[in-house]
């Protein structure tokens, strides 16, 4: 095995050397970086174009040039990488240091909630396949693959940020829009549940009236102007997770495990005005990660409290509920946050932006301020990525859960009586989550440099914004540090995902074949 | 949970009486009848495919073609350098240049059905909106087609020598293929339409075509390692078959499927690819057309003139969305596992005609 990495790593290194030699020099004869100083008037320019070939070393012809650019990288074994200057005689190092976690930041969400998002409708179009809802999923998901994502930012850009805002300004939803919502979420939910006709339409009455009752209660009480959940409907959705997490997670009939999540629901609230409090007044990074092992801690010693035997899946079931109870509390916490954040001068109850990473009128020193500010930044872009990339996700979970059930062990499982969700859950999730790991691995790496339209669209100044400066400007070392950055995290993101396949199956042995 | 049980029993009881009704089908028919009727019968891709060539003859007989020394006369009335007068009756307080095309007719208060003389509206310049979006989907269809062209015989003639070979030819091509893959494809994109694009649209469609085969070479290779293991090729090579004969005529066909298919969604991706790069100047650039290019030049118009911004960006989708339909039909067809839904009618029908053997 080490043997197989060390020889794959060989390999990489090899291929990274010519494709980079390719590109450097395919670069560097295309353009001439000095060519607007030749041209110009200016009288300094012959001191600036002598300058310029110092800082660049343009005296040296490219294919050389290409092995000093070389033994910069290679000197970063020796924990000191350099990826030369830019034009403007900065450290390209620099430069990346500070673009690669804004793209990480843009990236990160949208490909979780897209990973997440669409392995979950893609399971359920499997499961009801050729029913309405699978086709329609299946034109949306064709649709989403055929849009241009520029596209998609304007139209957001118009009808999510600048319309909400309106919106915000005097937040009544107008009947037509309750009527709409409430109609089109009937529709949805009874096309995923399905049944009989007579279950459609129950399903249907239930979820649309309900949708309208709680769109008008929302609208009467002014709820998105002055969002919040407070102690009560926390523990509402708390007891809902609970019961849901742990219908997926082990199944309801598992009473030890519905428990204990139940435990985790009623911690939550009983811990709401200690966490309140300790949010007010100690908020940073520190506190939520501490937060976040203190409930898995919570879980482990719950899970252990009400499991005599099997004690695994219950401590997993009660962590996975306290990790998504811990979420709705902060999100409860960040609402509060809105309408003092809405207040802010900077803000002026405008608060979905269109542009921008972050607003830079905003008084910094407070975390929820700063941290709210991050996040109603990312809603725009995270969104668009998010509809462009889940599609994939759609088509590729669906088409491998539809191959796993046709697989002789789900008919065994059935065939010894097991119960469908196990079935489900257990048999066939398991083994479609097995390929559709390596593509997330990949995806991963592929998406950090392939966010430079998104980055364009909504003024990020990541990895995409320095790969257009470089190319505008004909800036060598900048365009190599990009590629080189986003090649090796391709290469390197497809060794791990051939090395993570042979971990999960373990038919697949790497190293043979 | 029980009803769902049961109903799965019933499936497969019922399991050769499918297969038989399948059989049924295809009793008598070569491999390509079978697969055309199966691509027939998938209802999004046929009408995806009447839409493409339909919109291909639309948009392609629109303008005015130089074809060589000849000239051919488009069926609008302006061309892409035509500069009318902006107009502005009919618009909205303060604007021109909207478009004229109306579906509502008279008695409803419309201007009447019709498309009037600027059905798109008119650019800054007055130049006519349906003539520019008409020039811009031109390009994209081309640009699409070179690069699936350009693309697609470069990865089956790589992908086919090396899983034909295998061997050191095999290693060779795959470590050069790895090599164009790490380069992602948007920046190789904006390398070479930085520096070709002010060459024309089709030198930019070559050359982004000559970097667009690599996932279609792996996929051929694949194919064509296991299809090289099978008793017909030994039985060509028994025989006394050359090896290009053993390429083209045996093992070829039987991978044209992975092909077709791969070369599809590599003309869906071609033409978001090329729009990607106009948008970001890179790809096509100003005095000619891309739809990427209208859609980047008039973005901030959106709230004031929204024609400007929803046209190029609906033939983009619809071009797009039809050839990725058109793809998943030609997989489907494609698929020996693929099986068609069993609705009652053919059960019915397969009971009437074992009745009626009976």
């Amino acid at each position: 095995m080490v043997a197989y990495i060390f020889r794959r790593l060989g390999i990489l290194s090899v291929i990274l050397f010519g494709s980079s030699f390719i590109l450097y020099n395919l670069a560097a004869i295309s353009g001439d970086p000095l060519e607007a100083l030749r041209t110009s008037t200016d009288p300094n320019a012959k001191q600036q174009i002598l300058a310029l070939t110092r800082t660049l070393q343009l005296d040296v012809p490219p294919p050389l040039r290409y092995f000093l650019w070389l033994k910069g990288i290679l000197a970063g074994f020796t924990g000191h990488i350099d990826f030369g200057k830019t034009r403007d005689a900065q450290l390209v190092t620099s430069a990346i240091a500070t673009a690669v976690p804004t793209t990480i930041r843009l990236v990160f969400l949208a490909t979780i909630t897209a990973i997440v998002l669409g392995i979950t409708i893609g399971i359920v179009t499997a499961l009801r396949q050729y029913s309405r809802f699978d086709y329609a999923m299946t034109f949306v998901s064709f649709l989403m693959f055929s849009l241009p994502i520029f596209w998609v930012a304007v139209l957001l850009k118009e009808f999510l940020a600048i319309q909400f805002n309106n919106f915000l300004a005097n937040p009544q939803i107008p009947i037509i829009w309750i009527t709409g919502l409430s109609v089109a979420s009937g529709v949805i939910w009874s096309a995923i549940i399905s049944g009989d006709r007579k279950r459609v339409w129950q399903i249907f009455g239930v979820v649309a009236l309900g949708t309208a009752a709680l769109l008008t209660l929302l609208s009467l009480t002014s709820w998105f102007a002055k969002p919040g959940l407070g102690p009560i409907v926390v523990f509402g959705i708390s007891i809902g997770i609970a019961y849901g997490v742990t219908q997926l997670s082990t199944g309801l009939q598992n009473k030890a495990a519905l428990r204990s999540a139940q435990a985790m629901a009623v911690i939550a609230l009983v811990l709401y005005y200690p966490n309140q409090w300790l949010f007010d007044h100690h908020a940073n990074w520190l506190l939520i990660f501490a937060q976040l092992a203190a409930t898995i801690g919570i879980a482990f010693v719950v899970g252990l409290k009400f499991a005599k035997i099997d004690r695994g899946p219950t401590i997993r079931t009660a962590a996975i509920a306290g990790f998504l109870i811990g979420i709705i509390t902060l999100l409860d916490r960040f609402m509060q946050t809105w309408n003092p954040y809405m207040s802010t001068d900077a803000v002026n109850f405008r608060p979905i932006p269109t542009t921008g990473q972050v607003n830079p009128l905003l008084e910094p020193g407070n975390f929820w301020f700063t941290t709210l500010d991050i996040l109603v930044h990312m809603i725009l872009p995270t969104i668009a990525l998010t509809l462009i990339s889940f599609a994939g996700y759609i088509r590729y979970s669906r088409g491998t859960l539809l191959e796993v059930l046709n697989q002789d062990y789900i008919r065994t499982a059935r065939a010894k009586g097991l119960n469908e969700r196990t079935v489900i859950m257990r048999h066939a999730f398991r083994n479609t989550m097995i390929p559709l790991t390596t593509i997330m691995v990949v995806d991963f790496a592929g998406l950090i440099g392939g966010a430079i339209i998104t980055e364009r669209v909504f003024g990020w100044i990541g990895m995409g914004t320095l790969f257009n400066k470089a190319i505008n400007s004909f800036d060598l070392n900048l365009l190599m540090a990009v590629f080189f950055i986003t090649a090796s995290l391709s290469v390197i993101a497809n060794l791990v995902a051939d090395l993570l396949y042979s971990a999960l199956d373990p038919r697949i042995r790497a190293g043979k074949g | 949970m029980a009803k769902k049980n049961t109903s799965d029993v019933e499936t497969t009881t019922q399991d050769g009486g499918e297969n038989a009704i399948f059989n049924k089908e295809t009793e008598g028919l070569s491999q390509g009848q079978i697969v055309l009727r199966r691509f027939v019968r998938h209802r999004g891709a046929m009408t995806s495919l009447f839409i493409i060539v339909g919109l291909i003859l639309f948009v392609f007989s629109a303008l005015d073609q130089k074809i060589g020394p000849f000239k051919v006369p488009g069926w609008w009335h302006y061309g892409t350098e035509d500069l009318p007068e902006l107009r502005s009756e009919g618009c909205k307080e303060g604007l021109v240049g909207c478009p004229t095309f109306s579906l509502r007719p008279k008695f409803l208060g419309g201007a009447g059905f019709g498309l009037g003389e600027h059905p798109f509206g008119q650019d800054d310049i007055g130049r006519d909106y349906f003539a520019l979006v008409m020039r811009g989907a031109q390009r994209s269809i081309m640009v699409m087609f070179v690069i699936g062209i350009i693309g697609g015989t470069l990865g089956t003639i790589i992908g086919a020598i090396s899983g034909f070979y295998r061997g050191w030819i095999d290693a060779v091509l795959m470590r050069f293929t790895d090599f164009i893959i790490t380069i992602p494809a948007i920046i190789i994109g904006s390398v070479v339409g930085y520096h070709f694009g002010n060459l024309g649209v089709g030198f930019l469609a070559f050359y982004l075509g000559l970097f667009a085969w690599t996932g279609l070479s792996r996929l051929v290779r694949g194919e064509f390692l296991t299809l090289r293991e099978r008793e017909f090729v030994d039985a060509a090579r028994v025989a006394g078959a050359s090896n290009r004969r053993i390429i083209f005529k045996h093992i070829l066909p039987n991978a044209v499927g992975v092909i077709i298919v791969s070369v599809t969604l590599l003309m869906s991706g071609a033409i978001l690819l090329e729009t990607a790069l106009s948008y970001l100047g890179f790809g096509v650039v100003a005095p000619d057309v891309s739809l990427g290019l209208l859609i980047s030049q008039y973005q901030d118009s959106f709230t004031t003139r929204p024609w400007l911004f929803w046209y190029p960006g609906l033939f983009i989708i619809t071009i797009a969305l039809s050839i990725n339909f058109i793809g998943d039909g030609l997989r489907d067809a494609f698929d020996p596992r693929q099986r068609r839904r069993i609705t009652k009618k053919d059960r019915e029908s397969a009971k009437t005609v074992k009745k009626a053997g009976a």
